[in-house]
């Protein structure tokens, strides 16, 4: 399958997986809140242009705000996630080894530990920011830093999860 | 002018990143408060009937208790029918004055419009709902939702098919209610931490307070007519800073399941806050 192909469906399938499953379980508590459909930017392929990947990540998190009623507020998180995502993953990888020949992030193409730390760092980008979004019209330091951390948790959870489920093969990229 | 070109290639990542935050941020900050919005008419449509479809394979999952809300509600409605009912026969046959008495004594306020639910969140902290009925079939701006069990929100935005209902669990949702005993009246508000609890505030430390009181919606909404249920008291605090108790309320509507609602025209309404908002401006 062809990485374009691919990335449509991971789209229609992660913002189903979010609206249709995860947001109909019952609140646990209210530190907690299965957040995963931003797992797509977390796969996006190596080699996008970083106006296309935040271009994208807008249009990912708006189309999910429709779904919630929350326009703009999901859009602002995923699009500050790509926006940090080139420079993570440039502290993390050796730069022309692991990009000139894996397609996407995966633990295959960046081993255990820096895959681990990248997807850490993203999700607590992503749950800081929209919390703190949220936080300005409503709530209290204490609240806010433990519903970004337990958010966070569950989200990597989650991600592991995926992990597991999915197989991603470490395909090498094609020359030319 | 080859120095800006310098400038702006440098930069071009982090403009892009700015202009689509600000288009989130204002999205965001607009689409809450004016509801009118082309964008938000066309995908409440699109979003509203995926949302409802789903709703219709989701709603076989809970036929067994909506089932049992209706007979419940069936009950309830045989036992209140006027049959129950004897007057014990004390009164004497009198001549009746032939008088004609004021015929249009008696209007019809409220009616009650049923709507399927298509679509319903309380994992936020602004909860809406999504109602498969909309501007076409009646639903206007304001009107309040109820169902079997008790109040359940107010409508805040319609489309032509569709109407979205700013939730009881919503931070800027404000309704005026009563205890059931003596009358009094307060605010029921939410603090956003738990889904089956609601703050009452505005009661004064006079007032005889126990667990397990009744709070009912009071006289003075625009919208949601009076004596309807909202919920009992669970738990009575003072607020050490005003001469107010902060009353934590179990709501009577379980916000989980809601499948069908009633949502309640007044038909008075735009007279009532017309004029309510009159004296606001003088």
């Amino acid at each position: 399958m062809s990485p374009l192909v691919k990335n449509i469906m991971r789209f229609v399938l992660f913002i189903g997986i979010q609206v249709f499953i995860l947001n109909e379980i019952p609140p646990l508590h209210r530190f907690i809140f299965p957040y995963v459909y931003f797992l797509y930017i977390i796969w996006l392929p190596f080699k996008m242009s970083r106006i296309g990947l935040m271009v994208l990540a807008f249009f990912f998190g708006l189309i999910y705000d429709l779904f919630t009623g929350t326009t703009g507020l999901h859009a602002a998180a995923c699009v500050l996630m790509a926006y940090a995502r080139p420079h993570v993953l440039s502290i993390l990888i050796p730069h022309e080894s692991t990009e000139q020949s894996y397609i996407e992030p995966s633990i295959t193409s960046m081993g255990w530990a820096p895959y681990a730390v990248y997807a850490g760092i993203l999700t607590f980008i992503h749950h800081f920011y929209l919390v703190l979004l949220e936080w300005l019209q409503f709530g209290s330091f204490g609240y806010f830093l433990g519903k970004v951390i337990s958010t966070s948790g569950i989200s990597l959870l989650l991600i592991f999860v995926a992990e597991m489920l999915v197989s991603r093969k470490g395909r090498y990229r094609m020359n030319g | 002018m080859k120095n800006i070109l310098i400038f702006l290639q440098q930069y071009v990542n982090l403009i892009c990143f700015l202009i689509l935050q600000v288009i989130s941020i204002q999205l965001l900050t607009t689409s809450s408060k004016t509801h009118e919005t082309f964008v938000a008419n066309i995908s409440n449509e699109f979003t509203g009937s995926i949302n409802g479809s789903f709703s219709n394979l989701k709603s076989y999952f809970s036929l067994y208790e909506t089932n049992r809300i209706l007979a419940e509600e069936n009950t309830k409605l045989r036992n209140s029918l006027a049959a129950n009912f004897q007057t014990i026969p004390t009164s004497v046959d009198q001549a009746t004055d032939t008088t004609i008495t004021d015929s249009s004594g008696q209007y019809r306020k409220y009616t009650y419009l049923p709507a399927k639910v298509a679509g319903n969140g309380f994992t936020g902290q602004n909860n809406y709902l999504m109602l498969e009925r909309g501007a076409k079939q009646g639903i206007k701006k304001g009107m309040a939702v109820v169902n079997a069990a008790g109040i359940v929100g107010v409508v805040v935005e319609t489309t032509d098919n569709f109407s979205k209902v700013m939730s009881l669990l919503h931070r800027n949702s404000r309704v005026s209610a009563m205890l059931k005993k003596d009358n009094t009246t307060g605010s029921v508000e939410w603090d956003g931490a738990d889904p089956s609890y609601l703050i009452l505030k505005n009661i004064t430390r006079s007032t005889k307070i126990v667990k397990g009181d009744t709070v009912l919606t009071s006289n003075y909404s625009a919208n949601f007519p009076s004596n309807l249920m909202i919920g009992t008291i669970a738990e009575v605090a003072l607020d050490p800073a005003s001469n107010y108790y902060v009353l934590k309320v179990k709501t009577s509507t379980n916000f989980y399941n809601i499948q069908f609602v009633n949502v309640i025209d007044n038909v008075r309404y735009k007279e009532q806050t017309e004029l309510e908002n009159s004296n606001k401006n003088q």
